[in-house]
């Protein structure tokens, strides 16, 4: 059944036991993202060390409401950036909107984007797509506001 | 017209659905891995019936030409048919065929008002009742759809008018306890809807243009929930102006209604010029045609009208008494069904009386988009979100529903599958 494929239990278990969840003390920028078709919302905060071309994401707390895929996805985000180099973490963004961008045509690799790849059921399911990239369009915005975003390509 | 339109009255024959859905092909389509649809979001938009779409095809095949341009024949005809569409349309709310202005949707009839005050302050003494300035209010309520809300708060921003509105209670009626205060003598306009597009719930038009009439105040209805759905006079309520949309109500997407009273069509200036709305024109300045032609500028949209004609043909052959008492049974039943399963809260009336068929709701320890999910997994399509109420949503408490609307192509079994679906959401979320 494809509900199965959109909803993997790591989906579900970051839902449900989102990491890193709570806005914390310090953060050098703040970002507040909303899906304006549903309401989906998110407050996301970063906190870099180091000058801007080695910067290192040394927190992402964030809080917010929606569905599932949305809330699961600032979850996973943080698996993937803190601690970090933000070169890398802008390489990791780029490559999780390549996959949601893919119509579940991109094949997802998991030493890039770990528990991220669970992700490549809600790519076939163009509605929801922009769900999965809130949080992710929150940290890209935050990050561009305390550094020139290196370029991820 | 009257407060509650009549649900119940003159409905002693039920509606014929298994004939009437095969006049809707797309009802027969599967969704996702095959599941039979169960189409509930006729709130959002309605499906056509052949003869919409055979009326509009007919007439591109037939009579196709610019309205109101020409002398020859098939511009003759498709004059002809645009504007019997016209009469038609009108008759079906209770105004005259040339208080009916044809615009690109609702929300452009919304619109059209808001700007033609705007355009008042330059306007003739003849404009002087549209003119607003510091001082003057404009009231709304708490449960319009965005359509009828933010025309209205671009309006006071760009007149200094001040926006007020009244509120909604816990059970999703309108708070008319301070009706008085709220509606004062600084009222220049009171803009409400008819029939709320989340809640159901149905507002009393006539108390609400009592109050209005009593301090000289101007009257905009929503009417696009409404009108689909039941028997809708606009002359009998004694609205100065109302709002409807074609693709709600068995008609193409692209047409929208305005009526608006004689008198006040007569002396309200234009918002959208150009071709068709003159009467002449200079090079230094020019005069502008009676209503409606004054407010249908440029060449309009053509076959959609006709299409809009034939969809107030088809609900005029079935009835909108019949089409009402229909509707009441599903909602009665959704109400009923879904009442019934624990976790789940109704956010509206939860009886039918004063209360069309749109049904939002939440269940506890599932998100409405991830309900709405499995629920299209399952064929039913409903709506998930904030339903374009996000002020309305907010007063609730809820960042967005799960909204199932009917219309008179829907069959019982289709809400117990509703009610179904809502229970497999349940459980695939374990919180069932």
């Amino acid at each position: 059944m494809q509900l199965e494929q959109m909803y993997q239990e790591i989906i579900l278990d970051h839902y449900r036991n989102p990491h890193l969840h709570g806005l914390r003390e310090p953060f050098d920028a703040e970002s507040f993202q909303v899906n304006p078709t549903c309401g989906d919302e998110v407050t996301l905060r970063v906190h870099l060390t180091g000058s801007d071309e080695n910067a290192i994401v040394e927190d992402v707390s964030y809080a917010g409401q929606g569905c599932s895929i949305s809330q699961a996805a600032v979850s996973v985000l943080t698996d993937l950036v803190v601690g970090r180099p933000l070169k890398e973490a802008m390489q990791t963004e780029a490559a999780f909107a390549e996959l949601m961008h893919g119509r579940g045509k991109v094949e997802p690799d998991e030493d890039v984007l770990a528990d991220g790849i669970a992700f490549a059921g809600v790519a076939k399911y163009p509605m929801r797509v922009k769900c999965a990239l809130l949080g992710w369009m929150a940290f890209k915005d935050a990050v561009s506001r305390v550094v020139a975003v290196p370029s991820s390509s | 017209m009257t407060e509650q339109p009549p649900r119940t009255t003159g409905a002693s024959t039920p509606l014929d659905v298994a004939t009437i859905r095969a006049d809707f092909p797309i009802l027969g389509r599967t969704i996702r891995d095959g599941k039979s649809l169960v189409y509930l979001d006729s709130g959002a938009t309605s499906q056509r019936p052949r003869q919409v779409l055979d009326a509009e095809r007919f007439f591109l095949e037939t009579s196709n030409a610019a309205v109101h341009r020409g002398a020859h024949q098939m511009a003759e005809e498709a004059t002809d048919a645009y504007e019997g569409a016209r009469e038609r349309i009108a008759n079906f709310v209770g105004v005259g065929f040339d208080e009916v202005v044809f615009t690109k949707n609702a929300t452009e009839g919304v619109n059209l008002v808001a700007y033609a005050m705007s355009n008042a302050a330059t306007a003739g003494a003849e404009a002087e009742r549209f003119r607003l300035g510091p001082g003057d209010e404009v009231v709304v309520t708490e449960m319009e759809h965005h359509a009828n809300l933010v025309p209205w708060q671009q309006l006071c921003e760009r007149t200094g008018a001040t926006l007020r509105w009244l509120g909604v209670t816990d059970e999703g009626r309108l708070d008319l306890s301070e009706i008085d205060s709220v509606i004062s003598d600084r009222a220049k306009l009171v803009a409400f809807t008819h029939q709320s597009n989340v809640l159901g719930t149905v507002n009393p038009g006539e108390q609400i243009v009592a109050r209005a009439k009593a301090v000289g105040a101007l009257t905009v209805l929503d009417a696009c929930q409404s009108v689909p759905h039941a028997p809708v006079d606009f002359g009998a309520m004694g609205v100065d102006f109302a709002v409807f949309s074609g693709h709600k109500m068995l008609g193409p997407s692209g047409v929208g209604v305005l009526c608006g009273r004689r008198e006040l069509l007569e002396a309200m200036p234009p918002f959208i010029t150009g071709g068709s709305m003159i009467e002449m024109v200079y090079m230094e300045r020019s005069t502008f045609a009676p209503p409606p032609q004054r407010f249908e500028a440029g060449v309009p949209m053509t076959s959609q009208v006709v299409g809009l004609g034939a969809a107030v043909d088809y609900l005029n052959a079935l009835g909108m008494e019949r089409v009402a008492e229909h509707e009441r049974q599903l909602t009665e039943t959704a109400l009923r069904e879904l009442g019934a399963i624990e976790g789940v809260r109704i956010i509206g009336p939860t009886t039918t009386e004063h209360r069309g068929g749109a049904v939002s709701f939440v269940i506890d320890g599932v998100h409405p988009h991830d309900a709405g999910q499995v629920l299209d997994d399952q064929g039913v399509e409903a709506r998930v979100g904030h339903h374009c109420a996000w002020p309305l949503h907010r007063r609730m408490g809820i960042p967005a529903t799960i909204r199932a609307s009917f219309y008179l192509y829907n069959e019982l079994d289709e809400v117990k599958a509703l009610a179904d679906a809502v229970r497999e959401s349940q459980r695939f979320f374990g919180v069932a």
